[in-house]
């Protein structure tokens, strides 16, 4: 295993733009150096964003590294960009049941073995869901923490929006990663509707910047109707120390998602369109 | 000043680009298409490049080194460059068409930046 980890890491040094990362990640992954396995994940996926195998990868190691949430946004990118990826299906599937969603991980399981009908471990998978056993990991080195299931996070990870009751703030922005955290719904006014925003050392900032996000919409929206740019539909920035956007899910109302920089801005803007379509339904559950 | 602002106006679907004072949003130098109002651009670049920088510092993001509004009908990138301290008191602007190559504007930009300053 050390041979191939480092024969890879030479195929991968000679030439960095070759898929064989995702052959290097997995097998440092399985050899448990995970902050390795997720540096080249990283990187890789880097230079392949739009590699649906990229984003699995990255996945497995986050959920070796117990960082469900993260998993889940990557498995979800994933199938975004591959739809028949039945890794990620599977993967879905693994938190799903990891936080009680039995319906869900069935689901999921399902969908990957229309995929794939001749995988005999899907059904192995399926059987073992339906009498209550947790499936096959996707990331088998991983020891799962049973306190996992209960835990807000977790169970925000992978909640239905749907199934959020109206009132229930919290869970505005349900299934999206950094839900309490970097993502903030506030109304024309600079008021706060639902989200959260903590800068770096864990200060939570949502009042100060709900403040200062009413005068920027109204300046951007000023700014492009003068300059005849049509309706403005989205504020992207790329920060010193991260990446925000800024979307109206509704004339009224403001979403600002926050992120760290290593998010490109392309892939900030696909959060930010998921978190607004979750925001926009919720503001209708709301009237 | 007009060799940086080339870089950005040659960009395909780029219909114009500035120099902008950040401090008090009048043009230091500008390239631009018939129909473009250059004075109007910079008012209202500076304008909204202060509320966005006030902002991204509240929210702990640090200065903005780019940023882009996307409008239905159009776009209005922008860099800010100078010096760092007081967040940039140039800013570099191009205005271009929906469907323009926003990477590549965004890195023109950067290089217009660098020369500017």
């Amino acid at each position: 295993m050390a041979e191939d980890i480092r024969a890879l890491s030479a195929q991968l040094a000679q030439d960095p733009q070759s898929l064989v990362f995702l052959r290097l990640g997995e097998a440092l992954r399985r050899k448990g150096q995970l902050d390795a396995a997720l540096r080249v994940a990283m990187n890789g996926l880097e230079r392949h964003p739009h590699l649906a195998d990229a984003h699995g990868l990255y996945a497995r190691v986050l959920t070796d590294k117990h960082d469900y949430e993260k998993a889940f946004d990557e498995w979800d990118m994933a199938i975004r960009i591959a739809p028949h990826h039945t890794g990620a299906l599977k993967g879905l599937a693994f938190l799903y049941f990891k936080v009680g969603d039995i319906a869900q991980a069935e689901s999921h399981l399902e969908a990957a073995r229309k995929i794939e009908p001749d995988d005999p471990s899907i059904d192995q998978a399926i059987a073992m869901v339906r009498g209550g056993v947790t499936p096959p990991a996707p990331a088998p080195a991983a020891t799962v923490d049973s306190s996992v299931a209960s835990s807000p996070v977790a169970s925000s990870a992978v909640g239905s929006p749907a199934a959020a009751s109206p009132l229930d703030e919290s869970r505005v922005f349900a299934g999206l990663d950094g839900a309490n955290e970097g993502l903030l719904l506030i109304d024309g006014a600079g008021r706060v509707l639902g989200g959260a925003l903590r800068d770096k050392s864990g200060t939570d900032v949502t009042d100060a910047v709900a403040a200062y996000l009413a005068g920027v919409s109204q300046e951007a929206a000023r700014t492009a109707k003068l300059l005849g740019l049509g309706a403005w539909n989205g504020l992207s920035a790329e920060g010193l120390h991260g990446n925000v956007h800024l979307a109206h899910p509704t004339p009224e109302a403001l979403l600002l998602v926050v992120r760290e920089r290593g998010i490109p801005l392309g892939r900030l803007t696909i959060l930010a369109q998921r978190a607004t379509g979750m925001a926009r339904r919720w503001l209708e559950q709301q009237t | 000043m007009s060799a940086a602002l080339d870089l950005i106006t040659r960009v395909r679907g780029v219909r114009g680009a500035m120099l902008v004072s950040a401090e008090d949003g009048l043009v230091i130098a500008e390239q631009l298409m018939e129909g473009i109002k250059g004075g109007a651009v910079a008012a209202l670049a500076a304008s909204l490049a202060g509320r966005l920088r006030r902002a991204m510092e509240a929210a702990g993001q640090g200065r903005s080194v780019f940023w882009h509004l996307q409008g239905e009908q159009g776009a209005l990138l922008v860099v800010p460059s100078g010096n760092a301290g007081d967040g940039g008191n140039i800013l570099v602007v191009a205005v271009a068409e929906p469907d323009v190559n926003i990477g590549l504007v965004r890195l023109e930009l950067l290089r217009a930046a660098e020369r500017a300053i």
